[in-house]
């Protein structure tokens, strides 16, 4: 059996770098078919332990398969296969490769039995989503992508001196359940939550991703967040803290969102919003809810991808990415608007899509344990995504007003790549069985209750009709609203160049009070030993002897006194 | 008329009237349907309609109040450029 020394993570990492030396339908092929057998070795494996040994004196299990494991490896080594398809016309020799690395080090850190494993392609994916936005190969995307960096090595070293604590005290490298009763698991828990998009420091995903190619955006928004979200579910279940924070990253996506013009920023801000609804289900933590929890990253990501793709497929077209310059795009480009709006629709969590049988569980189980105010912020936000990501999104991108522009629609790989995620977006929302199926409980969850599907389509249809009825209040300006980011990217350097400032101050006043006194110095000096002052003067031999009298009179004086 | 059918002020009304109607039928059915409420406020009639509306019309306003104080021009942060490219 290939699965049991075959590791998926490793050969789309090895296809990676392959397709940086390949040219032409030898580096298609590869691109292609890397993810699919990644995809069979992942369903194929027997559950277990299938590496082990040491390293280091660590106990290591390198490649490990159990329904949770297998369930993101599943969708990250399908995404990985979609993404391939979507990029292949994308012309950066760079983008392609590191997004592979980056897909397999998120394989990696998923099938990861150890924490030692898992710390590794966690640093992995950080190189590879780094190098993915850097290929874009602008001065924002380059500065965007060293930012990104240098919060994803904080929350390394978080993760990094956390897993140390934690081995140092247990001696276990295990990754299991973690109480959040040691310092160490709490460094673990916030680098953790860093990568998974969490307050307080939010900002760098919807600073960095949108700044990432047409294409590199559909890969950096499936594999960090949703590993996070992974090892949150593996780590933390049933965290309350994690139902605030998850509640909070609902809300404050959508909030952002609404508030935002360029249609790749309001999908990044989205991101965080549908991470908190995941982050909220592993807070409450019972088996209905980590099934929803899991199962709303499953589709999620095929989703976000569809939209990201469709977002990337106008920016591909027209160069442009702010909803006051696009518009009216329905006409020349009825593909992408028809996939880009059933991606709209299934983040909405209608009927009949894959955000509706996923989602469902989470309120579900937030009704199931009485938690009224969650379950009432759960159906706000759940009305909420329609607003900011449902509607929104195709409206100012498809529809609105006629901007003028007349883009065609993208190339043939672009479409199938669309095609075939829009048709697993309806796919999972009708025949949601096989999906279910993956989940790491059996709870014999139904969906399609009709009182279920009338109070979604109320909630969905009136939070649509709020839309069109506070048009005015939502349409777009040139503006960005100032998030977190703004202490490192403005705080910070005006704090630092006014520190700068008041030294350059107090180093001037000491260095002319230096030059002063070394002046004053000088001059004395010369006053007492100048060619004519008094000590270098020659003295008269009358003067010497008197000198010389004097001594001797005051010697005699002390000697007989 | 040169402009898509889909634009034409008379297919937009005719989508307005298709909307209103919906939203109607929703009301409507959720009458026809059987409930298990977890919670007392789910029992109250519409309430996924008043309660999507009220929460939308809600972050709405929440969302321009805060755009008062963040709001700024998309240029913002053009000064990066060039201080270390």
């Amino acid at each position: 059996m290939p699965s049991a020394w075959l590791h998926p993570g490793l050969l789309v990492i090895v296809a990676g770098l392959a397709l940086a030396l390949l040219r032409g339908r030898a580096r298609e092929a590869v691109a292609l078919v890397a993810p699919l057998a990644a995809l069979w070795l992942v369903l194929a494996a027997p559950t277990g332990i299938a590496w082990s040994g040491t390293w280091l004196g660590l106990e290591v299990r390198p490649l490990a398969y159990d329904a949770l494991s297998r369930l993101f490896a599943a969708i990250f080594a399908i995404m990985a296969f979609a993404g391939g398809l979507y990029a292949l016309n994308q012309k950066s020799r760079l983008e392609l490769p590191a997004a592979y690395v980056y897909a397999g080090s998120a394989l990696g850190a998923v099938l990861a039995g150890d924490l030692v494993t898992l710390f590794v392609f966690w640093e992995l994916m950080a190189v590879g989503s780094t190098l993915v936005i850097w290929s874009a190969g602008t001065g924002p995307s380059y500065r965007a992508s060293m930012r990104y960096l240098s919060i994803h090595l904080l929350g390394g070293v978080l993760l990094f001196a956390g897993i140390a604590g934690h081995v140092a005290a247990t001696g276990s490298t295990e990754f299991t359940r973690l109480a959040l009763d040691a310092p160490a698991h709490w460094l673990i828990l916030a680098g953790f939550l860093i990568n998974a998009g969490a307050p307080p420091l939010s900002a760098w995903l919807p600073d960095a991703y949108p700044e990432a190619s047409w294409s590199g955006m559909v890969f950096l928004s499936a594999f960090t967040t949703k590993t996070a979200v992974y090892v949150l579910l593996r780590g933390f279940p049933g965290t309350e803290l994690l139902v605030w924070v998850g509640l909070f990253m609902v809300f404050y996506g959508i909030v952002y969102a609404l508030l935002e013009n360029d249609m790749r920023r309001i999908l990044a801000y989205s991101i965080v919003n549908q991470v908190g609804f995941m982050v909220t289900g592993i807070g409450i933590g019972t088996e209905m809810a980590l099934n929803g929890a899991a199962a709303h990253a499953f589709t999620h990501i095929i989703y976000k991808a569809l939209l990201l793709m469709s977002a990337g497929s106008v920016l591909y077209a027209t160069q442009k990415r702010k909803c006051t310059d696009l518009g009216g795009l329905f006409r020349t480009m009825p593909l992408t608007t028809v996939c880009g709006t059933i991606g709209a629709l299934a983040i909405s969590s209608f009927p009949l899509t894959s955000g509706f049988v996923s989602k469902s569980m989470i309120s579900q189980a937030a009704g199931d344990e009485h938690l009224l105010w969650v379950w009432l912020a759960l159906a706000a936000a759940t009305a909420g995504v329609f607003l900011h990501a449902g509607i929104k999104f195709p409206w100012f991108v498809f529809f609105q007003k006629d901007s003028g522009l007349r883009p065609p629609e993208p190339p043939l790989n672009m479409r199938l790549a669309m095609l075939l995620f829009a048709a697993l977006c309806i796919g999972l929302g009708v025949f949601y069985q096989p999906l279910y199926a993956l989940l790491p409980f059996s709870t014999g969850y139904v969906p399609y209750t009709g009182s279920h599907v009338v109070v979604q389509l109320e909630l969905l249809l009136f939070s649509g009709l709020a839309f069109f009825v506070m048009l005015p209040m939502l349409r777009r300006t040139l503006t960005i609203t100032l998030d977190v980011d703004w202490f490192y990217r403005r705080l910070a350097p005006a704090l630092a160049a006014a520190l700068l400032a008041a030294l350059r101050a107090v180093g001037a006043v000491l260095g002319a009070a230096r030059d002063g006194g070394m002046r004053r110095i000088k001059t004395g000096a010369h006053a007492l030993h100048g060619p004519q002052a008094l000590f270098a003067r020659t003295w008269t031999t009358g003067g010497m002897a008197l000198w010389a009298a004097l001594l001797l009179a005051g010697y005699l004086l002390v000697v007989y006194l | 008329m040169s402009d898509h059918w889909l634009v034409r002020p008379s297919t937009i009304r005719l989508l307005w009237r298709v909307f209103i109607a919906v939203l109607a039928l929703t009301v409507i059915a959720e009458f026809l349907v059987v409930h298990h409420p977890h919670f007392a406020v789910e029992s109250v009639p519409a309430f996924g309609a008043w309660y999507g509306f009220v929460a939308c019309a809600g972050m709405i306003l929440f969302a321009k109040g805060l755009a008062l104080f963040l709001k700024r021009p998309d240029t913002y942060y053009e000064g990066e450029e060039g201080r270390d490219a």
